[in-house]
């Protein structure tokens, strides 16, 4: 829960007076452009990152007096992997498991369990630095849950994975989610989050631009379908002409719609176009459509 | 952050003893080479300089050139292996293993991963205190009578080492600017602090400059009157010393390194 949020840096105000709530055993993603403010936010929630003003409040407790009990209770799969690249993965895990007080039996019996649930049974001996991508990443997912966490953070959890293992994470993160674990996520992989999350938020600019479910941004700020053609200027009249809404990108124009059927045989008939598709909408559209196609830092 | 604040004390719990015995776990993996410089040092150290070079050097105050220089490496070993503990060794946990961005992920504090930190590199003074002095009783150089203090006086200088160490982890923009302090600090003292020849030889200006600012002075000079077997209430003062400015520097390293990595 956070309350008029705010994080000034020097000469920059990084996350700008926001508010969100997040509900318990709800997957919450955070989307926007880099340095939109999101990773910012995940530092805050972990109590790694001062608040400069604003209330946030995480299982609440305040994170700012309260930050051994809230991380006690909470596992984070940071941006960065930041494994101890001075020991092995079973290692790694052990003396992770001290850091919370977790008693050596118990650390153990947790440590089989989690090398079962990310599959690196047969890495247990191996140092890190010789682990794939990939099988980090799992690493670090599996260190997360060491202490059993009610609330789980990933900063871009499946960055630079290949398709298998980005799939074998959702997986896991969906049987996080049955057991009840709140999880908190940001991504640049917008299909991952409108697979994954039931409510989203879009930053740029350290501002809350929309918040809801994915289905439910998709409808309000799009409609369903997109219909895509080819760029001409007689294809723009006609759409003045019906009023429609849509988008010019290069040689492209995105129309949107409710009924790519209906529209697409309009635009056949009356446009006398020749090459179009329709697709549905998808939360990747409305990223672009909220923060622009500008390229940044 | 205003000056005062620099000097608070920072709130450490038990906790850092985990990253204490991260640390040991670590060194554990390779023991035996770990051991090795401590063990084999002193013996190059003393055949060389106290053997060979020692020939031609006439007793220092009536003590043999070897049994003069000998506390002198163990003191030099205590302040070398916290001072590079903390320096090179956490600068790379902090910045290139980013071992303690994934610590603070957990219930420890950003004080409590430095506690531990500082807490080891002082124990890395210990263990080569403890390693050496056997070592060089077999030359039979050193009275064994004070070794325990010996060993204990190496805590309080690894402490004070790594807390130097810690501070210049902080305020170093990348690792390569520690060869300066290196190079202007802990290479003068470990040859202008009494080491290798009295302090008395220098100028007084010089004898007091390193009285006042060279700690490693007053560690050598603890070291060698323990290891004559030698307990005078002189040796106070240099306790003293230490204790003052290890107890400033331990805060103020903690506060700098806080600065450094909250923002």
């Amino acid at each position: 829960m956070a309350k008029d949020l705010q994080k000034s840096f020097k000469d920059l105000t990084a996350v700008n007076s926001i508010n969100f709530s997040i509900d318990e055993g709800e997957m919450f993603g955070f989307l926007g452009p880099n340095g939109a403010g999101k990773t910012t936010i995940m530092r805050m929630i972990q109590c790694v990152s001062p608040v400069t003003a604003g209330k946030l409040e995480v299982m609440g407790m305040d994170v700012n007096t309260q930050q051994r009990e809230i991380k006690s209770f909470m596992g984070v799969v940071p941006q960065e992997n930041n494994l101890d690249g001075d020991f092995t993965v079973y290692e790694n895990l052990l003396v992770y498991s001290r850091y919370f007080d977790i008693p050596r039996e118990e650390a153990e019996k947790r440590i089989e369990e989690l090398l079962d649930f990310v599959h690196l049974q047969e890495k247990r001996d191996v140092m890190t630095e010789s682990l794939s991508g990939g099988m980090k990443r799992r690493l670090v997912l599996a260190r997360a849950l060491i202490n059993r966490p009610r609330l789980l953070i990933l900063d871009e959890p499946t960055v630079g994975l290949d398709p298998q293992a980005r799939h074998l994470i959702w997986e896991k993160l969906r049987g996080l989610k049955k057991q009840g674990v709140t999880i908190v996520l940001t991504s640049h992989y917008l299909d991952e989050v409108e697979k994954l999350c039931d409510r989203l938020v879009v930053m740029d600019y350290g501002r809350i631009l929309v918040e809801g479910s994915p289905a439910g941004v998709i409808e309000e700020f799009i409609g369903s379908d997109i219909v895509e053609a080819e760029n001409n200027p007689k294809l723009l009249e006609c759409l003045e002409k019906k009023e429609a809404s849509y988008e010019v990108i290069g040689d492209i124009v995105h129309i949107y719609a409710d009924n790519a059927r209906e529209l697409s045989e309009y635009l056949l008939m009356e446009c006398s176009l020749s090459k179009i598709s329709a697709r549905p909408a998808t939360l990747e559209d409305v990223f672009l459509k909220l923060t622009g196609r500008r390229l940044r830092e | 952050m205003k000056l005062v604040d620099y000097f608070r004390v920072p709130g450490i719990s038990s906790r850092s003893f985990k990253v204490w015995q991260r640390n040991k776990d670590v060194f554990m993996k390779d023991i035996k080479l770990n051991f090795l410089p401590p063990f084999l040092e002193p013996i190059l150290y003393l055949i060389a300089l106290g053997f060979g070079l020692g020939k031609f050097v006439e007793s220092i105050d009536g003590i043999p050139y070897a049994r003069f220089i000998a506390p002198a490496l163990i003191a030099v070993s205590v302040m070398y292996a916290s001072f590079f503990e903390c320096s090179y060794s956490s600068y790379v946990r902090m910045y290139y293993q980013k071992t303690f961005d994934a610590i603070i992920a957990t219930p420890l504090t950003i004080e409590d991963v430095i506690a531990g930190e500082l807490l080891w590199g002082a124990t890395r003074s210990v263990i080569n205190a403890t390693v050496m002095i056997p070592v060089i009783a077999l030359f039979g150089l050193i009275d064994m009578k004070y070794s325990l203090l010996i060993i204990l006086f190496a805590l309080l200088g690894g402490l004070l080492f790594a807390a130097i160490g810690m501070c210049f982890t902080a305020l170093t923009p990348n690792i390569m600017s520690l060869n300066y302090p290196v190079l202007l600090f802990i290479t003068p003292m470990f040859l202008f602090s009494g080491t290798f020849f009295p302090l008395s030889a220098l100028p007084l200006p010089i004898q007091y400059f390193a009285i006042a600012f060279l700690p490693l002075t007053h560690i050598v000079n603890v070291i060698r009157s323990l290891s004559f077997g030698i307990l005078e209430f002189s040796l106070l003062f240099d306790i003293a010393w230490v204790l003052f400015v290890s107890v400033i520097l331990l805060i103020l390293s903690i506060n700098l390194m806080k600065k450094k990595l909250i923002v």
